[in-house]
């Protein structure tokens, strides 16, 4: 049995003449922090996108598990277990944090508009199973005292974090974060690096993550895909990339 | 603090977990206490058929709010309505008959006889009514829904007002609508206009009790999901289409129910009742009143209904000076479009919006402890807090 979560087979995407990923292949394994780093318009966040149904292939193929999810619709990738974040944070801005959090646990609960409106019984429980388990995601990420602030209200930082509890309530195997580490200072960073390693740990995560911080992605990740102009120029542990010439060259636009 | 090594780290021991809730009741009290002081200072003033034409305005503000509510601006509410209306019409003009013998109305239907209580229309027959609107708004709602619904903003609003013409050219044409003339003489469940209150406000409040209920569950936290972020919406499981037809066809049934008694209250029903200039009016509505909670339609409703009447009231009272008079008279339409541009550039999200609520109630966290951890909640976690620390 293959220990792929994720694989990409010759991924191809196209917009136009531009090439955005060209005939990309890797597998994630089981309980991996894979990274995604290439320079601006290398293609990692259309990656994201065409792992999560939010943009077609034009060519290739993507598996879960084994099975092909190519081109599925971003709910259905959802109730698979895989969740992700934005590197341009898209929160529901005007509603709650905590809302948020709720919001996310669509797939785990089963009320439905009569349930709901009544609040009786199990869809009452329910509620309140909701509201724990969010709370608690907000308590994990730091965020409980503002649980109650509106999304688009919350500070930068704040806001990414809320990003990730809003992620974890799907109780997802496979997370996929674009940036987590944008705009946050040095000590941050650090921080964040233990954070994403023990939400692995907590929540047997497999985790492919796109990183601008060269120190963090080296620190943090078990593997590396390097992307330069949609196409991947190397792959493999953090060591192994840092010395590879064409990364290098990419990098620094001379051999 | 004791996360910043790499080392994995155990649960800490877990203990109550503080579980928030959010104010329940509060909002909703404040909010039927304004309906009411709205209602009562608006009514005192005016004539009982527009007080009852405040409520019936309210409803059809509230079946705009729905769809608005999982972002899809829909003007299809007019052509529901009149759905309702004409089901209102043609039943009790043609299928409850007036017993000529005993003054009394029957319904002869599934082998059995309905007989009313009294000479006037009973108001099962109304409940009846209501409930086949209800499930041919359903029908329709789910059709046109399916089939508008992938149109966005604009376009869903062009397509919306389509089928509103569509329907009112089917009515035109058939002789069981009545053509042109419409039906006249829809049987009265009341003796007199204004105790149409006795189903218009129970309705009304009904209506704002499952909007508010709604809002606060697990379908219409995906509805409000979607309205704030499609795409983002979908990534957390929600089916963005199957949310956006349901909040279509609810608000749909609501404005078929409303089209019932608007259908009695008027006494007759024709192909102008439900037209786009309504659905005009029902959006300005939403927009004047708030699109971000339940009471702004609601106020919006009341405000945009009462006006022209008040003026026309503030008219007779100043008859001592003609000039005036007539002036306020002529200007209604124009004071009247002066409020809503007023409304608009002072109040962008409506009169009344959740921070207005805010000021009045609060928002608070009630911890409540639980001896469970359980749920699918972290117990007790290492915080990404902890670990900058």
């Amino acid at each position: 049995m293959s220990s792929a979560v994720l694989q990409a087979q010759e991924a191809t995407r196209r917009f136009g003449g531009l090439i955005a990923v060209n005939r990309v292949s890797f597998d994630v394994n089981n309980g991996e922090i894979f990274g995604l780093i290439g320079p601006n318009g290398a293609g990692k966040t259309t990656l994201f996108n065409l792992f999560t149904g939010m943009q077609q292939l034009s060519a290739g193929t993507l598996r879960h598990d084994g099975d092909d999810i190519t081109n599925l619709k971003p709910y259905t990738i959802a109730e698979r277990g895989m969740a992700r974040t934005f590197q341009n944070i898209r929160l529901f801005g005007g509603l709650s944090a905590l809302e948020n959090v709720k919001t996310a646990t669509h797939l785990h609960t089963k009320s439905g508009v009569l349930s709901g409106v009544l609040g009786l019984g199990r869809s009452r429980r329910e509620e309140l199973d909701v509201e724990r388990s969010a709370m608690g995601l907000l308590e994990l990420v730091g965020l409980s005292d503002r649980a109650l602030e509106e999304a688009r209200n919350l500070p930068y930082g704040d806001q990414r974090r809320l990003e990730i509890a809003r992620a974890l309530a799907i109780e997802p195997r496979v997370l996929l974060l674009d940036e987590p580490a944008a705009g946050m200072n040095p000590q941050e960073k650090v921080a964040l690096s233990g954070f994403i390693r023990d939400l692995r740990d907590r929540f047997d995560l497999t985790i492919m993550l796109i990183e601008h911080n060269v120190p963090l992605v080296m620190g943090l990740c078990d593997r590396i895909a390097v992307l330069n102009f949609g196409e991947l120029i190397s792959l493999g542990a953090p060591i192994e990339v840092q010395n590879d010439p064409a990364v290098v060259k990419a990098y620094l636009g001379t051999a | 603090m004791t996360n910043t090594s790499s080392a994995p780290t155990a649960p800490a021991p877990s203990g109550p977990v503080p579980v928030a809730v959010s104010r329940r009741w509060s909002r909703l009290a404040l909010g039927l206490v304004l309906l009411t002081a709205t209602l009562g200072l608006l009514g005192v003033s005016l004539q009982p058929s527009v007080r009852v034409n405040l409520v019936l305005a309210a409803l059809m503000a509230m079946s705009v709010y729905l769809p608005l509510r999982a972002g899809q601006l829909s003007l299809a509410s007019p052509g529901f309505y009149a759905i309702g209306g004409y089901v209102a019409a043609v039943m009790s003009t043609r299928y409850v008959v007036l017993d000529g013998d005993t003054g009394y109305w029957k319904l002869r239907a599934l082998g059995r006889t309905w007989v009313s209580t009294s000479e006037l229309y009973d108001l099962k027959f109304v409940l009846l009514e209501m409930a086949i609107a209800g499930v041919l708004a359903v029908v329709f709602g789910v059709i046109v829904g399916w089939l508008a619904l992938r149109l966005q903003g604009i376009y869903l609003a062009l397509a919306t007002i389509a089928f509103v013409e569509c329907l009112r050219y089917a009515t035109l044409d058939h002789e069981i609508f009545g053509t042109a003339t419409g039906i006249i003489n829809i049987p009265q469940p009341f003796d007199t206009q204004i105790e149409y209150l006795w189903i218009a406000v129970p309705l009304m409040v009904l209506a704002a009790l499952f909007l508010y209920r709604l809002e606060r569950s697990r379908v219409g936290r995906a509805l409000l999901a979607i309205q704030e972020d499609e795409l983002a919406a979908s990534a957390t499981g929600i089916r963005p289409t199957n949310y956006k037809v349901l909040a279509f066809t609810m608000g749909a049934v609501l404005a078929a129910i409303t089209g019932v008694v608007a259908s009695h209250f008027l006494n007759t029903w024709n192909a102008r009742q439900g037209t786009f200039d309504s659905a005009t009016v029902m959006l300005a509505c939403v927009v004047i009143g708030g699109s971000r909670t339940f009471i702004g339609p609601v106020v919006g409703g009341f405000l945009l209904t009462a006006i022209p009447e008040l003026l026309r009231g503030l008219s007779d009272a100043v008859k001592g000076t003609p000039a005036l008079s007539s002036a306020i008279k002529d200007g209604r339409p124009f004071v009247y479009g002066l409020l809503m541009v007023i409304v608009c550039i002072y109040f962008p999200r409506g009169l009344v919006s959740p921070k207005l609520l805010e000021r009045f109630v609060p928002r608070r966290l009630r911890v409540v402890h639980t001896a469970a951890t359980g749920a699918g909640g972290p117990a007790a976690p290492a915080t990404f807090e902890d670990a900058t620390q």
